[in-house]
């Protein structure tokens, strides 16, 4: 039964005199993660197709990713040309480089704006429920009956050429890279946002809620600062895995000749008319296949780690 | 305290009739179809620096007259005054900034801190909010208020996981002390604590008060504790105040057949006369706030109860002095005095 203990003549401590936390939960899953092996060895996998887009670029120069050399077409893997060529005689070891470049970045950047658009559309309806909660989740269920293949044909097919090119680092995108990073990001966004409505609709009857409340936090605040912090390990987990689905859908639209228009390369529309030559240059669709196929798996791997790493519930320790 | 003074002393809460009562929706159109009255006309005072107990058992909407005095749920109906302003009718804006003088202590430790955020900006978030210093003096002030409630001043990059529950009671006690409030709504702060550790919060809780000046509503439904922090208590039943007093006058002369069921369910830590204790069992359970019984509310428990009980919702009146106030709604209620 202690009585108050008055701040008696504390010494004074700047901030990095502060004791440090044995442990945030940040570190505690990077603990839990180092234990799943799969997911290491994916990550690192991710990591080293990562360094091989973006480090390729000193081997090989995009103009020669592009270059046609109609002598050398459909040419075996060989020392000049280690993928072989394809069929206007292009490098394509240099063309999975720069596709890479183009898949990934397509990947990542639609990845974020189904994110943000599933956050910001869960997080509404979760947190103000009612009216606004039915007529948001109405049109997420509306958006997702439609499939997805025929959103992603149609959408393309009336998008399509309408985005002018445009140059980011230094580099000219056409147009369709825009467009299909939009068709993507808009038509996932659905199952985001009905994870992120699900937390939220928990996180928000906790008492440290009503606390924020109390002390007269804005609702604003209170979404990002107070529950979206505490629903993160679901959303990072949906948009890891979203990434290997917006590869794939990136290289379904591209192989329909839909995407991403040539002579810009994606793994993908690389994939596009190799299938004339399964047999006759398997090399064509070897390797961005092998690509595409690694990728997903890898990803899909390290988003089951960040899953177990992340998810308290799913915590089998 | 005297209860003499009465009279002088200031009125920081005046709460009168306040209702909240919440719908109850069914079908396609969402049609009410009903309404549970967890809070159906409370009216009571309170004075600057006392401590009103609000005692009942579970479900007969304490925790809620004590959100919804700080208008944490919207009232259906009624006035709550706070330092002459009527909280209700305020703009969102203006409630707002009114908060920081009207404070909130929770029952679940486990529950009332954020997971994910480190102590310091836990306890300092009152103070961002209603933008109170600058970052140097809000670190200083966090560290006053850490070692104010027996805390050790360097636990502010901690998480509270780390921490038990009397602990983090005591890290939610200073987020509701730091800015400086005048009023705190303590809901039940020491139920879901260790008996050990009850006495130590509540000693705190009695010592911050005398310390800082505060005003407590201290809600619970442990009646020694009650009795033991409050200067008056309010005794509720199925949403309403039936019986309300001094401390040791509802403690030893209790007034309404309910409260003398509640008080006689105390044990009392003497084998001798604890052995002769009689206890009023009630019969039934608490009725449904759906429905509550016509007339006396709890006429259909109470042993004395007779057809005026039945038919007339007794009225909330005044059976001790003008400067000593006893307030009671039992139509038999001086039968009992």
């Amino acid at each position: 039964m202690s009585a108050v203990e008055p701040p008696v003549s504390l010494p004074k401590i700047g901030p990095d005199d502060l004791e440090a936390p044995p442990l945030s939960p940040g570190q505690m899953a990077w603990r839990r993660f180092r234990r799943h092996k799969m997911a290491m060895v994916s990550a690192v996998i991710v990591i080293l197709l990562f360094l091989y887009s973006f480090a390729g670029m000193l081997a090989y120069s995009e103009a020669q990713a592009n270059a046609t050399e109609t002598g050398m077409r459909l040419q075996g893997p060989s020392r000049e040309h280690l993928f072989g060529t394809d069929t206007v005689g292009r490098d394509i070891m240099a063309r999975t480089i720069y596709g890479g470049q183009i898949s990934l970045f397509i990947a990542l950047t639609a990845v974020t704006l189904e994110t943000v658009i599933g956050i910001l559309v869960g997080a509404t309806a979760g947190y103000y429920g009612g009216k606004i909660d039915s007529i948001l989740m109405r049109f997420t269920e509306a958006v997702l009956i439609i499939p997805q293949l025929f959103l992603l044909i149609v959408m393309a097919k009336f998008f399509g050429g309408q985005v002018p090119d445009i140059h980011i680092f230094g580099r000219t995108f056409s147009g369709s890279v825009i467009t299909i990073i939009l068709i993507i990001g808009l038509t996932s966004w659905m199952y985001l946002a009905r994870i992120v409505r699900a937390e939220f609709l928990s996180l928000k009857e906790n008492e440290f809620i009503l606390a924020a409340k109390a002390v007269g936090t804005p609702h604003r605040e209170i979404i990002f600062k107070h529950i979206l912090p505490n629903s993160i390990a679901p959303i990072v987990v949906s948009a890891t895995l979203g990434v290997a689905n917006a590869i794939l859908a990136e290289a379904y639209i591209s192989f329909l000749g839909l995407g991403v228009q040539p002579p810009t390369a994606t793994w993908g529309n690389m994939l596009d008319g190799s299938y004339n030559y399964i047999e006759t240059a398997p090399w064509l669709w070897i390797f961005p296949g092998l690509l595409i196929l690694l990728t997903v798996l890898s990803i899909n791997f390290v988003g089951d780690g960040l899953r177990d790493a992340l998810d308290p519930r799913s915590r089998a320790i | 305290m005297s209860q003499a003074d009465n009279n002088k002393k200031e009125i920081l809460l005046h709460v009168k009739e306040l209702k909240k009562h919440f719908p109850i929706r069914r079908g396609v159109f969402q049609r009410q179809v009903g309404a549970v009255q967890a809070v159906d006309g409370i009216s009571f005072d309170i004075y600057k620096g006392e401590t009103l107990g609000l005692v009942g058992e579970s479900g007969c909407g304490k925790s809620t007259a004590g959100r919804t005095i700080l208008q944490l749920l919207k009232p259906t109906e009624g006035e709550v005054f706070f330092n002459g302003d009527d909280l209700v009718s305020l703009k969102r804006g203006e409630m707002r900034k009114r908060r920081r003088h009207m404070q909130m202590i929770f029952q679940d430790p486990y529950a009332s801190l954020n997971p994910r955020m480190q102590v310091g900006s836990i306890v300092s978030e009152p103070l961002n909010i209603h933008n109170i210093g600058n970052t140097a003096s809000r670190t200083e002030r966090v560290q006053e208020l850490l070692g104010l409630v027996g805390l050790n001043p360097y636990f502010v990059k901690r998480y509270p996981h780390e921490f038990s529950g009397g602990q983090r009671q005591r890290i939610g006690i200073a987020r509701a002390l730091a800015t400086n409030p005048s009023f705190i709504v303590a809901d039940e702060p020491i139920s879901a604590l260790d008996v050990s550790i009850q006495a130590q919060v509540v000693n705190l809780l009695d010592d911050l008060k005398a310390e800082l000046g505060l005003t407590y509503l201290f809600i619970a439904h442990d009646l020694s504790m009650v009795r033991y922090i409050s200067d008056r208590v309010a005794v509720m039943y199925l949403g309403r105040i039936v019986e309300m007093g001094e401390r040791d006058e509802v403690y030893d002369h209790p007034l309404h057949p309910y409260t003398q069921a509640l008080l006689s369910a105390i044990p009392i830590p003497d084998p001798d006369v604890e052995a002769t204790r009689k206890r009023i069992i009630l019969e039934g359970d608490v009725p449904s706030p759906v429905n509550p019984p016509a007339g006396c509310r709890f006429n259909p428990r109470c042993s004395y109860a007779t057809d005026i009980c039945r038919q007339e919702d007794p009225e909330f009146r005044n059976l001790g002095t003008d400067n000593r106030l006893h307030m009671v709604a039992c139509h038999h209620a001086e039968k009992f005095d």
